[in-house]
Order: C-alpha cells, then structure tokens, then sequence
C-alpha cells in the first residue's frame, strides 16, 4: 500500500544535515552528526535517553539552534530560528508529551495551535477533509479530557497535517498507546508517507522501527554510531549498537515458588481526586509471596490512583479493603503501611517519590526511616543515613557524586536506579512499583528489572504497574489490566497472547474502540 | 546590552550574598531619595544602619528591639520553609501580650516566684489560640491563612484598644487608656543592675539554636522542608501536611505571644495603646532577610531593629519623620525579594546577533 520512497532517489533529499554540533555547558549533546531524509521516507532516529536524539529534532523544529553544521532543506542551505520558521518550510512536529488544554474541546485546541488565525467554519471544514482523508476517528467537538491518549495524539497530527507538511517528526508517539492504537497509527503514518511527506520518527522501541521505517540512523552518546536498514538488521543487533554493550537477559524470571497472600486488596473503590482523576471500582487482586504480578494499562485509567491507595497516601473507606500479610490497613496511613513492610514507588520521580532540592541521604531518609534506624525518636542519625544511601549508590551502581549529591543532579535513570535501591534495600515485604523503568536506558532497565525479580526469589511479593508490555511479559508471572479504574481478573502470562491483552487494554475507550479495531480486522 | 542568563547550578554564593546586596541597595536608594527631598541623605543612611551598630552605648537598646523580632522571625520563618505563610504575627503577638497581662491582673495583689512564668505561659497560649484559628480554616475549610491571619490581627489591636479603654483601664490612671502598672514580680528582671536588657535577649539566642537542631536534626524539621518543598512527596513519605500546617502555627503563633509578652512585662511594664509597634510585620522581613535559616535571623535580627534604633536617632538628627522607619523597612524588603534572582540568574553580556 505504500508507494515506495525508493522511486525518489534522484531528487535532492528533503532534509540533509551535516556535521551538526551542539553543545551544552559540560555536555556534547550532539557531535558532528550527518544523516538525510528522503521524500516520503520513515526515517528512524533511534537511541537511548540522553543519547542526543531530543536535542538533534529540537534544532531541526528551530527550537534550539546548532553550534556548527548546516541544514539543508530539498537541496537549499536553511536556517531555522524558530518552531514557526520550521512549519512554515512544511516541518511538523508531534511531541511526546501533548501541549493540549483538558477543559477545551478538539477544534478548540486545533485553533490555538495555528500560527494564523482561521475562521471557525473553514477550520471545520479543513478538519473533517483530514480526518476523511486519513479516516482518523476523531470529534472535533469533545472535550479533550474525555479522550483516550490515542485520541488526544490524533489531535496533534491533525494540527501538523493542516499545514500540509513535507517532514513530520514523531517523537516517541507510542510510549503510552494500546496495541491496537499503535497498529492503527502505523497506517496513518504510511498513508501520510505514501504521499510524498517524510517522517522522522523517533524511538527506542526496536519491533516498531522494524514494523514501520525505511531506514534508520542510530545514535550514542551524541554520535552516529552506524545507519541501517532496520527491516534487514535484527533487533538484537541493533539494541547492541544503541547501548553500545551486550544485553543482559533477566536471569531467574517467571515460575518461581509461590507463597501465600502477601498484598490483598478487596473490592477496593475510591473516588479520583477531581476534576479529572480516575475511580477505582472494586479493584480485587492478590499479590503472593515469591511473585511479580504485572498491572498493564493505558496511561490514566487509575494507575496513579491505585498506588497512591495502596501506599496509603490516600486512605480506602474500610480497613479490610487493603490487606497487608493478612492484616487489614485499608485506613493506616503511609508511614504505617511502611513498617509493616509494605514499599511503594510512584511513576513521578521528580517531587513525589524523591525532592529534587533534597541530597540523595536526606531522600533516602523520606521513606527508609521506618524499617531502617535511621532516625530512632525523631533525630536523624546523619552517619547511618549516609551509610545507607552510600550502600545504595553502590549496589545499584548510580552515577553521583554521592550521598551529598541533590537529587536534581542527576540524570531521571540514574535517580530512578537510586529510588528503587532506597525501596528494595529496605527488604519489603510487599514492593508496589510503576513504571519502574520509565525513561531509563536500557542497561539501567536491566539492573532494575532484576533486582526486582531477585526481591520476588527471596519471598517478597511483586506488583508492576506498568504501560510497557513488553516488559511486563519479561518480568510478570500473572497479569491484570486495568481499565477506566476496574481492574480485571489475573491471567497467567505463559498462556497469554499480545493481542488478548491489547484488547483487554483497550476495552472501553469503549465500544468506539472496539469497533475501530473490528473495521481495521 | 545586558541580559539575565539562567545559571546550570543556584548559586550558593549569590544565597549568602544578595541579602548584603540587598542592604547595600537600600542605602543607596535611601541616601539618593533623602537628599532628593532635601534632607541630609548620607547622614540619615549612616544614622539608620551604621551608627546604632558602632556605638556601644546603643547596644543594649538595639539587644532590646533585636529580641522580640529575632524570636518572632523564628516561628514565621519555620512555617514559611512548610508553606504556611503566616502574616499575622503582629496580631499573635498583641493576643500574647493580652494573655499575659490577663495573668498579671489577676494576681495584682499576689507575690510568688511563679507569677511571671504564669504570664509567660500565657503568653504562649494566647499568641498560639490565635494562630490556630487560620490553622483550623486552612486543614477544615482551605481558607488561605495568608488572608486570615493578616485580618485578625486588626481584630486582636481592636481587643486591645478595648480593653485597655475599658474593663482593663487602670483604676488609678487618672483616666488614661492604659492597664495597671506590673508589679516587680510580673516584671522581666534586667540582666544588669539599672540596664534595660532583660531575659528576653538570651532566651532568643537559645531559640534560635534550638530552631536549628529542631531544622537540621530532627524528623519535625525535616517534615516541614518536605511538605514545603514537595507536597506530593510529603505524603509519600507518610508526612501529614495538615500536622504540618498546624505544628507551624502553633509555634509561629506561640513564639510570637511570648514576644509580646516579653515586651509587656519587660519595656512597656504594662499595655497601652501604643503597645503594637509592628514588631510582627518586620519579623517576616527579619525571616527573608535571614534566608530562613536559624541564625541568618539573629543576623537579620539584628539589622532591622537598627533600622529601629536608627530611625529615633535621625529624628532628632536629620529631623527625619518617624515614618520613614518603615521606608527604609520597606526598601530592605523590596530589594531582598528582587535580589532573590541572582541565585538561579546571573547578568551576562549579550551576544551581538549574528
């Protein structure tokens, strides 16, 4: 169905960058980086966090400006000062995190985004020709937070594709979608392809890039480490090349000895704090020692209510609700529920599992004191509390200065490293964790996802919240998805196929989803 | 042309120093605006800020006004680092006071060593009632405490002018709108023969090293610098904002009523109308001024009640209006807060556009 960009060779390329430098005070971000886009052709920019890939597309959408090298745009030498200089040569731009207001509907959103003001009629207009155009299903007049995150993402392709652009740059568009939604914007993406506009999509995730791109330009630490054909190269070759290192395989996951009950909770229901956050709906599940069970869903169908129920930091309407080794602490706060064991990790790192102005000992203290003695009576033993975030600085290998070092300072994999060590080094219980290896690369994920798995072998029990299945599929022995703030029953993840649970996360952006996935079967 | 650059780092410098920045600015802009209106302004700069801190014999008086601010800043400063912006240290203080003098009426006709404890402790107790009432409308009701706070200290001067006017008005006092005299009992003793400097300037000091251990050492202080500087993390960390909101009241509001009992039973000997002086109001600048911290405010302390003492010397000097104590306070505020931006910015020059 895709008309082959290959057909094209002998225009000039519709973008070419050479030997673009940028650096920041103390860091190259970028170092002499050279690569082409051709028209109509998927283009992959791939690498880990922090390897220069946020920095080499801000400076080609103008909103950074290279030190040296050139940009050339169809053939001509250009520079671009601003985001608006860039739409105005035709380069789109989709963000990993939307700039959309919740309380005003599609159209509106549509509208503040324009660089020119355009009559609300026309604009309807033009709206409906592109949503036919692609078939996108989308109302141009519900309020955005009534919208899936799929949803919300087609709002800002549809605000680049009204500008008729030559290059659309993706940046990580499938972090937070379903399955399902990733196939469905795969077939936006080559329609939009196929007729001429470039794409450059940026991702770490391999089986995408295979699925979609034409070619890809691999970068690490700032470099171009090699361009390929991903649909030749095999993924693993690939990961090597991103890491620049052999992947570890997570030793010792799945099938495990399981135990009894460690973490129950029953018909768990609370209201979301307003106005637009989730309810949970008698939320059931059972956590066992010597297991991990994996939470899958959708980015804000109750992930962040569920932890923050199970943390304590919101209580349930009964003690019985949450049980903790068979007693009840529905209605014990979260200091409470820690010394009894049971250690959580929220998905924010920044201002709610650590304070970013605080030095790592001092954010070790926040949750460790109650099963380590590090502050017994209320006075802060500064030398035990130093030992212990030193202890965890070098079991889990973070990069720091040291104890002393504030959390700001370091980078968000390797403070996430420092959260979980200050959580699993604390030998709970019951670990409750989300989205434990967000925005870490890859060598870090490893580390953490073992660590986790070794916590489960020595009895603890496990729970995963997270929006990444595959890595859910690595670590978890059960499975539950939760949707809209009702958590479905376990599945065993040995007998489960991709796509039962992409509809199970699916489910009720409802009926219309369901439908959407019936007409594309 | 000049323009401000965002630093990588807050400098650490710049955290210290801009408070000094901050007080060189208010000179100089005072210096310029009083000779502008005709006035010797070099004079009334030196006599504000400089001449109460070299002559010793003004020392003691500077200890005196140094006191009750040192040890509000105190309290504020606490709540300020949880968020809880409490304004109405004026009116703690004018309740504490209340309180205090209360006690002291009652036992007019009594001896004992216990009496001027009694008052102290009412003290405390009063300026704490006080506080509590934005701590109640803050956790039950999320009323800002900035607004009440601040309203009710006109309410607690109202009380005063009452009854002082009224059912307190001292039956000898030829129908002056003042209370009874303190007896020696109710009376902060002088730490010197014939001084004016009384318990109240040491006991300061002791606060404020207990403030610093209680900041630095303990599990309190740290749950009120994380519930300041990330709530969501607070709760996490099993540390009740509320708890929070109300210990730091309490001790704004307790810290501040012991001041102005302090005040009543040492220099007033009594309460009059005159009795609120702003004390209050300058602690919070005492509190910036300080950057928060324990003994930044002994400092800040320190400087403000020589704008105190410096401001009656220029009256009679430079012939300067008492008002313009309270200009130069408000410079120092004006110029501390702008300052603040020379820790996350510095000035750099700006690069001619290619």
């Amino acid at each position: 169905m895709t008309a082959s960009p290959r057909d094209r060779t002998d225009a000039p390329p519709r973008l070419a960058l050479s030997h673009i430098s940028k650096s920041f005070p103390g860091v190259k971000a970028n170092e002499d980086i050279s690569l082409s886009v051709r028209p109509g052709e998927i283009h992959a920019l791939l690498g880990e966090n922090g390897a220069g890939k946020s920095t080499l597309v801000k400076i080609i959408y103008g909103v950074q400006q290279a030190d040296a090298g050139t940009i050339a745009w169809n053939g001509d030498i250009v520079s671009i000062p601003s985001p608006k200089a860039a739409r105005r040569l035709g380069i789109g731009m989709v963000f990993q995190h939307f700039s959309l207001f919740d309380a005003m509907t599609v159209i509106e959103n549509i509208a503040l985004g324009l660089d020119e003001a355009v009559d609300r009629d026309e604009l309807k207009a033009r709206v409906a020709k592109v949503l036919e155009s692609y078939s996108l299903p989308l109302d141009p007049e519900r309020e955005v937070h009534t919208l899936s995150v799929g949803e919300r993402q087609r709002i800002e392709i549809v605000r680049c594709l009204l500008q008729k652009p030559k290059l659309l740059i993706m940046d990580e568009p499938t972090s937070v979608l379903t399955p399902q939604e990733v196939e469905r914007l795969f077939e936006t993406l080559r329609q939009i392809a196929s007729e001429g506009c470039s794409i450059l999509y940026i991702s770490h995730k391999l089986h995408e890039i295979k699925a979609l791109c034409d070619t890809a330009t691999i970068l690490r630490g700032g470099k171009v480490v090699a361009a390929c054909d991903p649909k030749v190269e095999t993924t693993r070759r690939m990961a090597e090349l991103m890491i620049g290192a052999d992947l570890k395989q997570i030793e010792g996951a799945h099938g495990g000895k399981v135990g009894s009950s460690r973490l129950t909770a029953s018909s768990l229901s609370m209201p979301g704090e307003p106005p637009f956050g989730t309810n949970l709906k008698e939320v059931s599940f059972e956590a066992r020692a010597g297991e991990i069970l994996g939470i899958a869903g959708v980015a804000g169908n109750g992930q962040a209510e569920l932890l923050t129920a199970l943390s304590g930091e919101r209580l349930a309407a009964s003690p019985a609700m949450i049980q903790l080794d068979g007693k009840p602490v529905g209605c014990a706060g979260a200091g409470q529920r820690r010394a009894a064991g049971l250690a959580c990790v929220p998905e924010e790192r920044n201002g709610h599992a650590a304070v970013p102005d605080f030095s790592l000992a001092e954010n070790a203290v926040l949750t460790a004191r109650y099963r380590l003695p590090l502050a017994p009576q209320g006075f802060i033993r500064l030398g035990a509390v130093r030992r212990f975030a030193q202890a965890v600085i070098g079991r889990f290998d973070v990069r720091t200065t040291g104890p002393a070092a504030p959390a700001r300072a370091l980078s968000g994999g390797n403070l996430q490293k420092f959260i979980m060590g200050r959580e699993i080094g604390q030998e709970p219980g019951v670990l409750v964790v989300s989205q434990p290896t967000w925005g870490v690369d890859a060598g870090a994920a490893a580390a953490i996802r073992q660590a986790l798995v070794d916590l489960a072998a020595r009895g603890s029990a496990v729970v995963v919240i997270s929006q990444d299945l595959d890595e859910l599929l690595e670590l978890a022995d059960r499975l539950c998805v939760i949707n809209e703030g009702r958590l479905s029953a376990p599945r065993a993840v040995a007998d489960l196929k991709i796509e039962e649970i992409g509809l199970m996360m699916g489910g009720i952006h409802g009926a219309g989803q369901a439908a959407e996935v019936a007409a594309h079967a | 042309m000049l323009e401000w650059r965002r630093r990588r780092e807050p400098s650490k410098a710049m955290l210290y120093l801009s408070p000094l920045i901050a007080i060189a600015l208010t000179m100089l802009t005072g210096t310029i605006v009083f000779t502008a209106m005709g006035y010797d302004g070099l004079t009334a700069v030196y006599d504000f800020f400089l001449l109460p801190l070299l002559e010793p014999q003004r020392w003691p008086d500077l200890g005196v006004k140094a006191a009750p601010l040192v040890m509000i800043a105190l309290g504020l400063a606490i709540g300020f680092r949880a968020n809880v912006w409490n304004i109405g240290a004026e009116g703690q203080y004018v309740m504490g006071a209340i309180a205090g003098t209360g006690v002291a009426l009652a036992t007019y006709d009594m001896t004992g060593w216990w009496i001027l404890p009694a008052m102290a402790l009412a003290g405390v107790l009063g300026g704490m009632a006080w506080a509590a009432i934005p701590a109640l409308l803050r956790t039950k009701l999320q009323v800002s405490e900035i607004l009440t706070s601040l309203m009710l200290t006109y309410v607690a001067i109202q009380a005063l002018y009452y009854l002082v006017r009224g059912p307190w008005k001292d039956p000898d006092g030829f129908n002056f709108p003042q209370t009874r005299m303190f007896t020696p009992d109710q009376t902060l003793p002088a730490m010197t023969e014939g001084s004016l400097v009384h318990l109240g300037i040491p006991l300061a000091l002791v606060i404020a090293v207990i403030a610093w251990l209680v900041m630095e050492k303990t599990t309190a202080g740290f749950a009120v610098k994380v519930v300041g500087l990330a709530p969501a993390a607070a709760r996490h960390g099993g540390f009740s904002a509320e708890r929070t909101t109300w210990l730091t009241l309490l001790t704004g509001g307790g810290l501040a009523g012991l001041a102005g009992l302090f005040e009543a039973a040492g220099p007033f000997g009594q309460l009059t109308p005159q009795f609120p002086v702003g004390y209050g109001f300058t602690a919070i600048i005492v509190a910036f001024l300080g950057r928060l911290h324990p003994l930044g405010i002994v400092f800040g302390g320190i400087v403000l009640a020589a704008t105190y003492v410096g401001g009656e010397v220029a009256q009679t000097t430079v012939k300067l209006p008492q008002a313009a104590t309270g200009m130069f306070q408000a410079l120092l505020l004006f110029f501390l807060l702008a300052t603040n931006v020379l820790i996350t910015y510095r000035i750099g020059l700006k690069a001619r556009p290619a």
